[in-house]
Parts: C-alpha cells; sequence; structure tokens
C-alpha cells in the first residue's frame, strides 16, 4: 500500500494536483503518472499543491526536473503551492526556488498564471 | 562508554525505504536529536539506500542493505552498507540542476543532498563491502586551527 497519492482538481485554466503523503524513490513514479496525464489531456497549466505532502527526496524533485522543459515548451508551467517548511527546505537545498514558481497558495499560483499570460 | 548501536537489514526494494525512515526517525528522536536534525537523518538515509540499490544493486531488489544507526554523545552516525557495485567519490561530479533541466534528466542530486546535510561523510570499501558514513555532531564544531605560520616557531 503506497503512502502517496495525487488528486486532481481543476481551477480556472489550472489543473491542481494535490500531492499527499511522502514522494520517494517508490512513489516517484505516481506523480511522473499524473504529470503524463496532464499532458496527453493538452493541460499544461499545473499547480503541485504540497500542503498534505510531508516528505520529498531527490527522487520526487527529480520528476519537476525532468518535466519542466517540456511543460514551459507546451506554453504551461508547474507552479508549486503551500509547500510545508519542511519540505520546502529539501527544494531550497538544491537551488529549485531558482527555477520554480514556488507560491504560499494556489491563489497565488493561479495569479502568476494570469500574469505570465499577459503580453509583455 | 561505547556507543549504542541500533540496527536494522532491508532488502534492496525502494518500497522499504518508508520502514527505512520510520526506523530512523524513532531512534534519532530517542537520542534527543531536534526535528531538524531527524529530518536531515531521514533523506540522508533515504538517499544513501536509494543509490545503493539503483547504483550498487542496479535495481535489483533482492539483496541486502545493512543499516546501523551509531548514537555517541557527541554525535550520532549512520552506517549503510551493502556488497555491490563500489562507489567512487573522486568519479563524482556535482550535478548542475540548470543542464538536468535542460537535459531532461535528473540524477547525481542524492549525492550532493547528503554533503549538504551531513557534517561528515565518508564512503570506504573493504574487500566486497561498500560502506557509507554519515556524521552529524551534537554541537557545532570548532573552526580548524589554521597551522602556526613557519616564522612564529
Amino acid at each position: 500500500m503506497s503512502n502517496f497519492s495525487v488528486g486532481f482538481r481543476t481551477s480556472g485554466p489550472a489543473q491542481i494536483l494535490d500531492l499527499k503523503g511522502e514522494l520517494d524513490a517508490h512513489t516517484a513514479s505516481e506523480l511522473e503518472a499524473a504529470i503524463q496525464k496532464c499532458q496527453e489531456e493538452d493541460q499544461h497549466k499545473i499547480i503541485v499543491n504540497g500542503e498534505n505532502l510531508r516528505y520529498i527526496s531527490s527522487a520526487g524533485l527529480g520528476v519537476f526536473m525532468a518535466y519542466i522543459e517540456e511543460i514551459r515548451e507546451a506554453g504551461g508551467d508547474i507552479k508549486i503551492s503551500a509547500l510545508q517548511a519542511k519540505v520546502y527546505n529539501v527544494f531550497d537545498l538544491l537551488g529549485f526556488p531558482m527555477l520554480f514558481d514556488i507560491v504560499a497558495s494556489d491563489a497565488e499560483a493561479l495569479e502568476r498564471f494570469e500574469t505570465d499570460s499577459q503580453p509583455k | 562508554m561505547p556507543p549504542a548501536v541500533y540496527t536494522i537489514s532491508i532488502p534492496s526494494s525502494t518500497r522499504r525505504l518508508e520502514e527505512v525512515r520510520r526506523f530512523v526517525e524513532r531512534h534519532a528522536r530517542a537520542a534527543n536529536l531536534n526535528e531538524t536534525t531527524v529530518e536531515h537523518f531521514k533523506i540522508a538515509v533515504d538517499e544513501a539506500c536509494t543509490n545503493v540499490i539503483k547504483h550498487a544493486y542496479q535495481g535489483a531488489d533482492n539483496r541486502t542493505i545493512d543499516i546501523a544507526l551509531i548514537v555517541r554523545p557527541d554525535r550520532f552516525t549512520v552506517s549503510i552498507r551493502d556488497n555491490g557495485r563500489a562507489f567512487d567519490p573522486q568519479c563524482y561530479r556535482t550535478p548542475d540542476i540548470m543542464a538536468s533541466v535542460r537535459e531532461r534528466r535528473a540524477g547525481g542530486f542524492g549525492v550532493l543532498i547528503i554533503q549538504r546535510l551531513m557534517d561528515h561523510v565518508e564512503y570506504r570499501t573493504e574487500g566486497a563491502v561498500n560502506e557509507v558514513l554519515m556524521t552529524k555532531y551534537r554541537t557545532p564544531q570548532p573552526e580548524p586551527v589554521p597551522p602556526p605560520s613557519p616564522g612564529l616557531r
């Protein structure tokens, strides 16, 4: 029985993935499958909500690294919201805040998507 | 006083990573490490075991990983042993996150995370047995004293 799950929600133009539990080398494939499902459905604006994510290892971070370019090339982004402090620290350890929009809430992530789509 | 040692052996399957993290968490808390340090050990041990499974045992899930927690008054050490392919730290190159994203691959970050979270990391191989020793000291270590300059002798 896996201690990790991904829930799917839609909000405005974005697909929200609610992560729950512990993301490690065993469970990372479930996040990978969830992102692939978004791509198959042509949904490239993805918010990953980490409110209930209790743990992440580099295997979990690797999924974000492996997909972000593809998603951005398709005109979308992966924005990461509501991380617990101890999980944020692992993202920070590898310099993720330089590469990813990591925000406090889904509402903020949605605002960022809106800003991204405005002509510059 | 001899150190207190707690051991667990697991088959080399990622299914068992959660059990290993619980084991580390329980004993690290019992050794009065603060919650941040407990978390750091959980991640470091997870990363080291994942590397053993993926690289030393190349994905085989029927080999053995031996984990020992060594509790001393001034430090907490985890030893992880395998008898697969040895890891040569001399050949390790720190991965570049930007390049990994561009190339859509992610590898080698476990070793980097371990280095950043632990005070001391040592890899050794004796015969067929590889061991990584990961240590954190309970109090910050003093800065190394520079050697005296020859002129003052």
